[in-house]
């Protein structure tokens, strides 16, 4: 009996806790937007966020489309050739890179860098007092250190996306024409036929979110952390963990709400 | 703690985390132009009640009053202009790392708007100067800077806009003693030179004769002694005394897990 009552209070305890945590990352996003669009603005804060979160990150990002791309060629090809349907190969990754491959990997590295260094950077800010001196300095950190890398994040990744999409299609063009004998021209017109316009603006719609999400919880976790390095090593990885859960779940949702007719 | 009006007027301060009781009621004027040292060890409250007061943490009752005005129940408004009156040193003088020092002494007029980016640079060298350091340190950053020069750098930035009010945690604390004394003397200057109203929180009896008029001691969230930083070292009041030379036995016990 005693058993009993105690999973359901762990499981009641779990849930409150559950509620409690979402409901303040909640408070903290519409706070967080609400100041990007009030003044004062901090274009330098902003500026430095969006080169962080996009210019360096295209390596990484471009390097990782344009081998998946290459790899999603490679793949359906070895398939497709069973049932000598090589010339979906084209559409297949178009479709994949744009839809999927493109908004969900190049969130995937992002997170991993941008998320991390945001998480780390803001808690060791919080552990030193430097969101303090900031309160004490006439400055509201929501304002100066969360709003600015908000918007970076929804500007900078429908950016780096579009990029992601036109180097994961490079990559599979390279392997289809160079290792599998395609025509260029072929595979070309096979791609353009494929794609429409809605496969792109829909990956970019996922980008911004995702930006969004991999920002928020990197400034959440880094603003929320506490009990010096341990701390700020927390909530690195709480941020890094939580923000691909959620860039995977609403990938999730944003397909089946537009691609599931 | 003197007959001029206060400056500083704090009632029945109590805060509170879960059931440990950090505050207790503290209650004392700080009177305008006067320095007050609250001395108190690891624990006793020192640093929440300094919190409360620049508005970082919210007590759970009494009042702040600042020129007779309750800044606990004073709109959001004003209590931002408030800030801009407050100069604050912290314990590790809080730079920011990502700016150079020229700007981490201006941010504050920068956030509000009281100069360009440009005459920013040429005042950093002049507030640099009166804290004893050169003009060139401006452009050098943070973890450039050896710990007593993080302090000037910290305390420069403090005074930047000729605040009213100061307040400092700790401000010798990891310092040699004889940067200590630096620091303290640099801090009576700015003070004095300033006519700001000062509260200084530090467990250093050396650094808080040197900067306090008036001083207050906490014990387990209240104050158990105010009176003239002179005579700290002989206050009669037996918690002061032994905290003041550093005595095992006294009324002060230390919760130590066996």
């Amino acid at each position: 009996m005693d058993m009993a009552l105690d999973l359901v209070a762990g499981i009641g305890r779990a849930t409150l806790s559950l509620f409690r945590v979402t409901g303040a990352i909640a408070l903290f996003a519409l706070s967080g937007l609400s100041h990007i669009v009030r003044p004062p603005f901090y274009g330098r804060v902003f500026w430095g966020s969006f080169l962080e979160t996009g210019f360096f990150s295209l390596p990484v990002v471009a390097l990782t489309a344009l081998f998946s791309g290459g790899v999603i060629a490679l793949q359906s090809y070895t398939g497709f050739a069973q049932y000598h349907a090589q010339s979906a190969i084209a559409g297949i990754v178009v479709l994949a890179v744009t839809r999927e491959l493109g908004p969900v990997l190049a969130g995937l590295m992002v997170a991993g860098r941008v998320g991390a260094a945001m998480a780390a950077q803001i808690g060791t800010m919080r552990v030193t007092d430097q969101i303090d001196a900031l309160d004490t300095l006439s400055t509201n950190p929501m304002k100066y250190l969360v709003a600015p890398r908000l918007l970076a994040g929804l500007v900078a990744l429908p950016l780096l996306v579009l990029i992601a999409d036109v180097l994961g299609v490079a990559g599979g063009f390279l392997v289809a024409v160079v290792k599998l004998d395609f025509s260029a021209t072929a595979y070309i017109t096979a791609t353009l036929n494929a794609l429409k316009t809605e496969d792109v603006t829909v990956g970019l719609v996922k980008a911004a979110l995702f930006g969004f999400l991999i920002t928020l919880m990197g400034c959440y976790q880094g603003y929320n952390s506490k009990g010096g390095a341990e701390g700020v090593g927390s909530a690195t990885t709480a941020a890094v963990v939580a923000a691909s859960i959620l860039l995977l779940a609403f990938d999730y949702l944003i397909t089946d709400l537009f691609f599931s007719h | 703690m003197t007959d001029a009006p206060p400056k500083i007027r704090i009632r029945d301060l109590c805060k509170s985390f879960g059931s440990k009781q950090v505050l207790d009621g503290v209650t004392f004027d700080v009177a305008q132009g006067t320095s007050c040292v609250i001395i108190g060890g690891s624990g006793s409250g020192k640093s929440v009640l300094l919190r409360c007061i620049l508005g970082l943490m919210t007590p759970d009752s009494g009042s702040i009053e600042i020129d007779g005005e309750n800044i606990l129940t004073a709109p959001a408004s004003r209590r931002d202009r408030l800030r801009g009156e407050i100069g604050m040193l912290f314990q590790n003088a809080a730079l920011f790392d990502s700016l150079p020092v020229w700007e981490n002494v201006t941010f504050g007029l920068l956030a509000r708007k009281r100069l360009s980016r440009r005459d920013a640079r040429t005042q950093a060298g002049e507030i640099l100067a009166q804290v004893g350091l050169d003009p060139s340190v401006g452009d050098l950053y943070p973890a450039e800077l050896s710990g007593g020069m993080q302090k000037r750098v910290g305390l420069a930035r403090a005074i930047a806009a000729r605040p009213d009010m100061l307040f400092f945690d700790e401000p010798t604390t990891g310092l040699d003693p004889i940067m200590g004394a630096v620091i303290d003397g640099l801090i009576v200057n700015c003070v004095k030179t300033l006519g700001s109203t000062a509260i200084a929180i530090t467990h250093d009896m050396a650094s808080a004769q040197r900067i306090g008029d008036q001083a207050a001691m906490l014990y387990q969230g209240r104050l158990v002694w105010q009176g003239s930083a002179n005579t700290l070292m002989d206050s009669g009041n037996p918690y002061v005394d032994q905290f003041t030379h550093g005595r095992r036995e006294g009324p002060i016990t230390m919760e130590l897990r066996r």
